[in-house]
């Protein structure tokens, strides 16, 4: 391990000073499942960890009168998943939270984290775009908020500036009538890096039309996309193989993926299809 | 640079503990090289392999994954908490009757991250035992004694 110093904020304020005052090497620290791997392998300059988990509304879940919800950037999986109204109105989140790592991973890891990490095949983003979320920042300017499809720039990049943290995501709530599904294609069940991963959000009318569609994919370029071609292709018309086929094309039309060992292109822009696929049929399911 | 130590208050397997360790410990290297608590491994040292699984306030965590500071006010329990004196857990004795280990390194990991099952979910289905333990990875057993051991510490019947 680089000597990386360590230190508790007690408020947003003092997590903002801390991190302003130690400048390009100092990181937030929520669960550490990245970051303190990446500090002791040397592939990012860290020299000091502030440590946001003791901020009450960095670890915390808020569910608006309003059925909005706000999500504190630090909270562990597992208190996620754990939130019945969470697993009911936003079974999405469930579905990504219960996928990102192990168990003793998901005792860390958070939402917030899995976003500013901004991995390509990050297993908490696409969730996070269908349901059109906003991440509240916090810096030496104030607080300022970035949908989340605008957050990541590049593999291992985002918005943040110095002295800026993430301190919340927050979701307007879905409307009636409303389903969700995030799915990911690995080799095995678990534990694994995704070779390609799909969310869908949509909205039926009662005639079984779509009233409103988000589609977003990962690990198929630089950063997740939010593929609005494939929402597109669903709204306004039946929920059936032609639409469906047809937001399927456009989520492969959108993926610009890269070879790697864990997936080629080719099977990367398949997968792209057939995820797609798969989370609108699952998320109209939800919607039923 | 100048290596900085740092004082921890935290509780370990129920004993208030206070000890002194490099700012830059892991909890993992807290454990095995400041208090001398080595049942928790080092394995692959990134969050992959659960050697190092200890558990945390009622949670299970990769301890090469928290840093010893981040510990402070922290209640820890160790694989060597679970068993009183001589007297081993349903879970450990588990082990032995169905052979769950052969090498070792990875059995700290799994005892406290079973117990840890078993504590939630007194009744767990194989795939959930399987699921819960994806985390922890065995090269001896081929991972079928070790869900046998927590079937059987379950009171299931064990084929």
């Amino acid at each position: 391990m680089q000597a990386v110093k360590y230190a508790r904020a007690e408020s947003v304020e003092e997590a903002v000073r801390l991190l302003q005052e130690g400048g390009e090497g100092a990181r937030p620290l929520a669960g550490g499942t990245d970051v303190i791997v990446q500090a002791r392998e040397r592939t990012r300059d860290i020299d000091l960890f502030v440590d946001i988990k003791h901020i009450p509304e960095v670890v915390d879940i808020r569910h608006g009168a309003d059925g909005s919800l706000t999500i504190g950037a630090a909270t562990p999986c597992y208190q996620i998943y754990g939130d019945d109204a969470i697993a009911e109105r936003f079974p999405i989140l469930v579905d990504s939270c219960s996928l990102i790592g192990g168990t003793a991973i998901q005792g860390r890891a958070s939402l917030g984290g899995n976003l500013c990490n901004s991995s390509p095949a990050a297993d908490g983003i696409p969730s996070l775009i269908v349901l059109e979320g906003q991440v509240e920042i916090a810096g030496p300017n104030g607080r300022r908020t970035v949908p989340v499809e605008d957050f990541c720039t590049a593999p291992g990049r985002n918005v943040l500036g110095s002295g800026e943290f993430a301190v919340s995501l927050s979701f307007p709530a879905p409307a009636e009538g409303s389903g969700s599904r995030f799915l990911r294609f690995i080799p095995r069940n678990e534990m694994d890096i995704a070779v390609t991963n799909a969310a869908t959000q949509l909205r039926l009318n009662g005639d079984g039309s779509v009233a409103w569609a988000r589609v977003a994919i990962g690990a198929v370029a630089p950063t997740p996309l939010l593929v609005s071609d494939a929402a597109d292709a669903l709204v306004g018309r039946p929920l059936n193989e032609d639409s469906i086929a047809a937001a399927a094309a456009a989520s492969r039309a959108a993926a610009n993926p890269i070879d790697d060992m864990r997936g080629s292109i080719r099977q990367r822009v398949h997968l792209a299809g057939v995820l797609t696929e798969r989370t609108i049929r699952q998320a109209a399911e939800r919607a039923a | 640079m100048a290596t900085e130590h740092i004082v921890v208050n935290c509780a370990i397997n129920g004993e208030s503990q206070t000890f002194l360790a490099n700012e830059r410990d892991s909890l993992l290297e807290a454990l095995r090289d400041r208090i001398g608590l080595t049942g928790a491994k080092e394995g692959c040292n990134n969050g992959n392999c659960g050697a190092c699984c200890v558990n945390m306030d009622g949670r299970i965590v990769n301890s090469c994954l928290v840093m010893a500071a981040e510990c402070e006010g922290s209640e820890i329990r160790t694989v060597e908490g679970l068993a009183m004196g001589d007297q081993l857990t349903p879970l450990q004795n588990a082990f032995l009757e169905q052979a769950a280990l052969q090498c070792g390194i990875c059995t700290p990991g799994f005892l406290v991250a079973a117990e840890s099952l078993l504590e939630q979910n007194p009744d767990p289905s194989e795939h959930e035992i399987r699921y819960w333990l994806a985390g922890n990875l065995c090269r001896c057993t081929g991972y079928d004694k070790i869900i046998k051991a927590v079937q059987q510490a379950a009171g299931q019947s064990v084929v």
